[in-house]
């Protein structure tokens, strides 16, 4: 667009060293903006790993760089699961703990002996700075504009929707993930326009690299052939088309089948299929393209392509015949819930009671991604005017990524990517246009003034267009006014996603902050104090029990041996602990003791207002043990009569005997005056009567009381049962009065 | 194999070590007067295997026949499982998309390097087609070896 004054600036022989100059400096700043705003948490608060998960991707690393990687490959965990175990080497995905031992390996090498917690901790920020100049390559496939590439780097260094999952510390599958996918993306869009195998290989590799990675590779394997069908269909079919493609599925599906997580899915599971079929479908088209041009009977060449059809559609009826008998798995249960909504709140509790895979509402794309939102469909309609192949790719993967960003809050992170891409179009193409200063200069004028005699022939001469010599905007002020509010756009863009990282995303849930009234800070630490404490005044070996949220941090911060954790892959194992959770003590101590328990631990907010606390998520421990065990688990029991989820007087005999409402409340009247028990989250007041625990007893209460931890007893020597054990303690003597003897049993020993 | 290449492996530049580089417009109008006439399936069939042998340049057949050789290992790999069973199924996988995605890539390189195709190859020389094909034989041949266990 640039032509006139500006051309020597743009497209001038003489500045292309200054611009690369130029652009080297953006990239770089990018870069270093991408990184510098993920690092609020660390400043703030401490270098510490902060969700859930990264906490077992943590102990992972540590595992690896201590013992090398063969032992890590076939690493077989015996404290997690506890009586189970874990195979880790083939139930993980290894890329993200590899690359940071490599990473930790170079500097070291290099003599930069660092910490491999700090590694950790800022491999997300430093990966986003690469995912941005990934995001520049894939943008300048797109468009020959060149601003599009670096504002889509811009966009995407520092878009909240990215940042949620790459701040420091954030030392989670995604943090390479996103890297791999865009960079994997750009590798397809190139070897495709090329047709070559050099870069279909790579795009193999990289998406290898993907596998390792993150689960959500499946987003590639059923990307790229969507793509390449969408082209045969449209009629694009060439033989760049069938090099890259093939290339790309003929290494990447053995690359994928590397990694022993993964295995035989890829020929096994619906997941992959439709890779499989296209790959198949490219080379019956191929060769029906190769004889086709070699025999020009019209008829000959209706038969081929009826043929094509009859092939598709038969081995499509082959794969659903498969599928149906049970030779190819079907859809698992998390993919399948993006088709069907509701099947996982029905059938498999345990998916839908992660907050994250609830569907998103509207203010939270406006939150995420700002301006880009609406700027965005715009980029799809931009792309849809100039459709090459590449275009298409976009436009696919823009339909496909909204669709799942709104079922899951989660699958936000992939659409974020192609938000930035074809935002960055939309307003590269608004700023080729408008930041241009020039008019048309006077030699245009002839050549123009004849178009326009024409158009003053059929058109009154009053209106302007046509008295002028040529149409458009050309002034200064209507030029300055559109760029000016791009640029005021950008700027807020920018305010925004640095105020939303700051405010929204850059919490530990480690260590809970709040704000004293002079505006100080106060820290809430009781996670830490009861993970250490468990550390050093518990014997090696102790088991753990507590709701599977806590078990990587427990194996993580504690070292000590879980029942459950967030891996939730053995259901009926969480089940298990949710039994034992959710019933009375007679029943839960069996429980507990057959699992051999020695510490059982609870998160407890009331006295906080803490309100992601155990007594909150109790409901889903009860429906995942009533999915198993529907006779001794109802959850109709943990309702009053009318309904109501209560912890008060009112709380039905199932609440309150449960073992989970006991240790959650245990001793909690002797924090307040007598009948004034105040839970703050719930904001009720608690029976004035606390609950009484007879099979385990407390052995820690953390300084706020958001963590409490229980000791199991051991069996009573005497041989009673616990409960008259603890009454007899108490002095409460067993009524003789009046000699009755039970009815008598034979002993039989 | 109908007979597609009616060209050299090599274009135009190196041409001197080639023996045919065929000329376009008078192949194409001959095989088009030979299949328009063609009123049943064997006469097609035959009149292109005919071209197809008198077209072709040597290191295309040559190609060809390193196809038709993976073909013919893939299929009987895929007997052998059918009939004996799939037990070691990572060496069957191996074995059997080593023959795939060899094919894959040779078919690739074919195309590449068939000068009907030189508008959609334009980044792509016959050396360099070569030498990318070398490269993704190389990591197909990693990837299976250590699939194969």
């Amino acid at each position: 667009m640039a032509h006139g004054l500006l051309e020597p600036i743009f497209d001038g022989e003489k500045t292309r060293n200054a611009r690369t100059v130029l652009r080297v400096i953006i990239l770089l700043t990018i870069a270093a903006a991408a990184v510098s705003s993920r690092l609020f948490s660390v400043i703030r608060f401490e270098s510490i790993i902060h969700e859930f998960d990264p906490w077992f991707n943590f102990r992972a690393t540590k595992y690896l760089v201590q013992n090398g990687f063969y032992s890590f490959w076939d690493w077989f965990d015996d404290r997690t699961w506890h009586p189970l175990g874990r195979v880790t080497g083939g139930t993980l995905y290894p890329g993200l703990m590899v690359t940071s031992g490599i990473i930790y390996h170079l500097l070291r090498f290099l003599t930069f002996p660092v910490d491999i917690r700090n590694i950790c901790v800022l491999l997300a920020p430093g990966f986003s700075g690469l995912t941005a100049l990934a995001t520049y390559l894939f943008t300048a496939e797109m468009t020959p504009s060149p601003s599009a590439g670096l504002l889509a780097a811009a966009f995407m260094g520092i878009t909240p929707g990215y940042i949620s999952r790459s701040v420091a510390g954030s030392y989670d599958n995604e943090a390479i993930a996103i890297f791999l996918l865009v960079f994997t993306f750009y590798l397809w869009i190139k070897s495709l326009k090329d047709g070559s195998v050099m870069w279909g290989a790579l795009t193999a590799l990289f998406y290898g690299y993907m596998v390792s990675a993150w689960g959500g590779y499946v987003f590639i394997t059923n990307l790229l052939p969507l793509h390449a069908f969408v082209l045969i269909c449209m009629g694009r079919f060439s033989p760049r088309l069938y090099v890259s493609y093939t290339t790309w599925y003929a290494l990447g599906t053995l690359a994928s089948m590397q990694i022993p997580f993964v295995g035989f899915l890829p020929v096994r599971s619906s997941e992959h299929m439709a890779a499989l079929g296209v790959f198949g479908l490219l080379q019956i088209v191929a060769f029906v393209e190769f004889i086709r041009q070699e025999l020009p009977s019209k008829q000959f060449q209706t038969l081929l392509r009826s043929l094509v059809l009859l092939i598709f559609l038969v081995s499509l009826a082959g794969l659903v015949m498969l599928t149906l008998s049970g030779v190819i798995a079907p859809w698992t249960g998390r993919f399948y819930s993006l088709w069907d909504t509701g099947y996982a709140k029905i059938h498999i509790p345990i998916i839908a009671s992660v907050s994250e895979h609830q569907p998103t509402a509207w203010p939270a794309f406006f939150f995420d991604l700002n301006l880009l939102i609406w700027l965005f469909p715009a980029g799809i309609y931009l792309c849809f005017q100039t459709l090459r192949d590449e275009h298409v790719f976009i436009v696919i993967y823009a339909v496909l990524a909204s669709y799942f960003a709104g079922v899951m809050v989660r699958l936000m992170l992939t659409l974020t990517p192609i938000v930035c891409v074809a935002a960055a179009m939309a307003i590269s193409q608004i700023l080729d246009i408008y930041l241009v200063a020039d008019k048309p200069t006077q030699a245009e004028v002839p050549k123009e003034s004849t178009e326009s005699s024409k158009a003053t022939a059929f058109l009154p001469e009053q209106l302007r267009s046509t008295r002028r010599q040529f149409v458009g905007i050309y002034s200064f002020a209507s030029k300055f006014s559109i760029t000016g509010s791009i640029i005021v756009y950008l700027l807020i863009f920018v305010a925004h996603c640095t105020w939303v990282t700051s405010n929204a995303y850059s919490s530990p849930s480690v260590v809970l902050a709040s704000r004293l009234p002079d505006g100080s800070q106060h820290i809430i630490d009781d996670y830490r104090e009861a993970y250490y404490w468990l550390r050093q005044n518990t014997p090696d070996n102790a088991k753990i029990m507590s709701w599977w949220d806590y078990g990587y941090q427990i194996g993580g911060m504690a070292d000590r041996p879980t029942l459950v954790d967030n891996n939730t892959w053995n259901n009926t194992h969480i089940a298990t602990v949710g039994k034992a959770m959710s019933s009375r003590e007679e029943v839960s101590y069996p429980i507990m003791r057959q699992h051999e328990v020695d510490y059982v631990l609870v998160v407890f907010g009331g006295l906080l207002g803490y309100s992601g606390d155990d007594i909150n998520k109790f409901l889903w421990m009860v429906r995942i043990a009533e999915g198993i065990w529907p006779d001794e688990v109802r959850e109709r029991d943990f309702f009053t009569a009318r309904g109501e989820y209560r912890v008060d007087d009112e709380a039905t005999p199932a609440m309150k005997n449960s073992l989970m409402y006991k240790m959650s409340y245990y001793n909690y009247n002797s924090l307040f005056p007598a009948g004034q028990a105040q839970d703050r989250v719930r904001g009720v007041r608690l029976p004035a009567e606390g609950p009484q625990l007879s099979t385990i007893e407390e052995a820690f209460t953390s300084e706020n009381w958001i963590i409490r931890i229980y000791k199991v007893k051991d069996l009573d020597n005497f041989g009673r049962d616990h409960a008259s054990a603890v009454a007899f303690d108490k002095g409460h003597k067993k009524k003789r009065s009046a000699k009755r003897r039970g009815p008598r049993v034979l002993r039989t020993e | 194999m109908a007979p597609r290449t009616r060209s050299s492996v090599t274009p135009s530049k190196s041409a001197g070590t080639v023996p045919t580089t065929s000329t376009e417009p008078s192949t194409s109008a001959l095989q088009s007067t030979n299949l328009k006439h063609a009123s049943s399936a064997a006469d097609i069939v035959n009149g292109a295997w005919s071209n197809y042998l008198a077209h072709t340049p040597q290191r295309v057949k040559l190609l060809d026949a390193f196809l038709a050789f993976l073909v013919g290992v893939g299929a009987l790999q895929f007997v052998y499982c059918v009939i004996v069973g799939n037990y070691p199924f990572n060496a069957f996988l191996s074995g059997f998309s080593a023959t795939v995605g060899q094919f894959v890539l040779t078919a690739s390189l074919r195309m590449q390097t068939n000068l009907q195709n030189v508008e959609e190859f334009k980044t792509i020389s016959n050396e360099r087609a070569f030498a990318d094909f070398v490269f993704g034989s190389l990591l197909l041949h990693f990837f299976c070896v250590n699939f194969i266990n």
